[in-house]
């Protein structure tokens, strides 16, 4: 006689067939659905960049194919001055904070890997030849630090505390080979190497800069560190092919003496200032751009332009020089025709154009337009807007093929 | 015991007008119009904070938090906004913003600066 009572699984059993279908329930329904599903499809990042919403603490993760928006990463602090360096292997964004704030973004998954708080107050950083170690520059309490690129474990840091005791603000922090680093002391008017070969313990040497560096450029051949001035009318210049030598002044006294104009804000320089064997330097204090040869380090041109130059950067085919401008003059954007050395194009493109960021071969450009609360694309060759996207109050524009290049 | 109607009127009167004359003592600056305050907070927070910082808590220049500010005299602030400091980025502001205004700005930032709304969006 059969019994009808049903079978009755052992719980282990049962738990062997439950668990797995919980697992795929749960995982079908974590969060940011698009960009993950994008990374199921085995996207690459070549094409990807980061926008920083700076009042907001967040970084938009863009498609610069799709001219889309992918996802947003929130709770990066604060974002004022916010600056952005990539892993070699571009998966990676580390976003460096005003308020000393690290943060390494994985840019598929659209969410922080790691995060510390390094310091009171910092400025931006560089990442190693080697990709390994990530550092970055501080205004309070000064100094310099590396971290582990993987893990953003603390491995050394640089003081940058003077003989009489002054503490300097770093700036212009640029990464050399061999693991080195190369800043510039805002108080004390110095430039340091400081090589991380060994990374637990850096060795340091020191040279004459000149008056109150605010900004600094390596060449993309890692040869030439060129330092602004604020504090005196020219700017210190290192050829690191012969460090022996240490730095000189280039175009000194390119203010001849004039009372200087108000800097409402200090402009920034990077690699990107340097096309077809000239240097394209924002004057401080005039409406210039200044025009340098870089074999004989004269000057051979300066053109005028609308106001306080911030950024003055080469499209990357190096034919024209585009150029934006301190408060109160920052809806403004001029084009310089680098043959004829005079200015091809005066445009508006929005309020508060921030930055600027070419696609790597110059066929775009995006414009942080921070006061319309958009980003602009603009095609080079045109001077017309293709499009526009959506961004809180945004700054810096970063795309991965920073990733490549020293410098940056 | 009734209080006569004028009396009370009179009362009312004089309470309504010391309370305002005090809060003027408290607040002494004048203020601007409300869409210029507006725009003055955006230009404070945005582009006095590309040298202090968007949460005005320091960078190339000096932090401009009420803890900080709270030894220096009014007027030295004022004085900096208007003139800047030589020998230092500190431009002069005067003609972007006047005296008053710079007045207005210092008092907000000593009794802690207001959150920025942004600009009316674009005509």
């Amino acid at each position: 006689m059969n019994t009808s009572t049903p079978p009755r699984l052992a719980p282990p059993l049962l738990w062997a067939l439950v668990m797995p279908l919980m697992v795929w329930l749960l995982s079908a329904c974590s969060t940011q659905p698009a960009i993950q599903q994008a990374a199921a499809e085995l996207r690459g990042t070549g094409d990807l960049g980061v926008i920083i919403e700076r009042a907001d603490g967040r970084v938009q993760i863009v498609d610069s194919s799709a001219r889309s928006v992918l996802a947003t990463v929130e709770g990066l602090g604060d974002l004022s001055h916010a600056s952005v360096v990539f892993s070699r292997d571009a998966r990676y964004a580390y976003v460096f904070g005003r308020d000393g704030g690290l943060t390494k973004v994985d840019l598929l998954k659209a969410e922080i890997a790691a995060r510390v708080i390094q310091a009171g107050n910092a400025i931006g950083g560089s990442i190693s030849h080697d990709g390994k170690l990530v550092v970055v520059q501080n205004y309070d309490p000064g100094g310099i630090k590396a971290f582990d690129a993987e893990t953003l474990e603390l491995l050394a840091e640089v003081a940058t505390v003077t003989e009489d005791g002054t503490r300097s603000k770093v700036v212009g922090l640029a990464d050399l080979s061999g693991n080195r680093f190369i800043y510039s002391l805002f108080e004390a008017g110095e430039i340091w190497i400081s090589d991380f070969s060994n990374p637990r313990q850096p060795r340091t040497e020191r040279f004459l800069g000149g008056k109150q560096p605010y900004d600094a450029l390596v060449s993309g051949n890692g040869r030439y560190y060129i330092a602004g001035l604020f504090g005196e009318d020219g700017l210190a210049m290192m050829d690191l092919w012969h460090q022996e030598e240490g730095s000189r002044k280039i175009l000194s006294g390119y203010g001849k003496g004039e009372a200087p104009l108000p800097v409402y804000k200090m402009p920034h320089l990077r690699g990107w200032s340097l096309a077809g064997g000239r240097a394209y330097l924002p004057a401080i204090g005039r409406h210039e751009v200044l025009i340098v040869d870089t074999d004989s380090w004269q000057e051979v041109g300066r053109v005028a332009v609308k106001s306080q130059p911030v950024f003055v950067m080469a499209r990357p085919d190096g034919r024209e020089i585009w150029v934006n401008f301190a408060f109160p003059d920052n809806g403004w954007v001029q084009v310089i025709d680098t043959e004829r050395m005079e200015v091809s194009h005066t445009l508006q493109p929005g309020r508060g154009i921030l930055h600027m960021e070419f696609l790597s071969k110059g066929n775009e450009v995006w414009l942080s337009a921070r006061d319309d609360n958009k980003v602009w694309v603009y095609d080079t060759a045109s001077k017309q807007p293709i499009t526009s996207l959506d961004s809180a109050s945004p700054s810096g524009i970063f795309f991965t093929t920073r990733a490549g290049r020293s410098g940056f | 015991m009734r209080i006569p109607p004028l009396l009370g009127h009179v009362a009312a009167f004089i309470a309504a007008a010391l309370l305002l004359a005090n809060a003027q003592a408290a607040d002494s600056v004048p203020a601007p119009s409300a869409e210029r305050a507006r725009e003055l907070i955006h230009i404070v927070r945005q582009d006095c904070g590309s040298c202090h910082g968007l949460k005005l808590a320091g960078g190339l220049g000096p932090a401009l938090t009420p803890d900080v500010l709270a030894d220096k005299p009014a007027e030295s602030l004022v004085a900096t906004v208007v003139s800047g400091r030589p020998g230092t980025p500190m431009p002069p502001f005067l003609g972007i913003v006047t005296e008053a205004e710079a007045e207005w700005i210092v008092a907000q930032l000593l009794q802690g600066f207001p959150a920025d709304a942004g600009l009316p969006p674009a005509r």
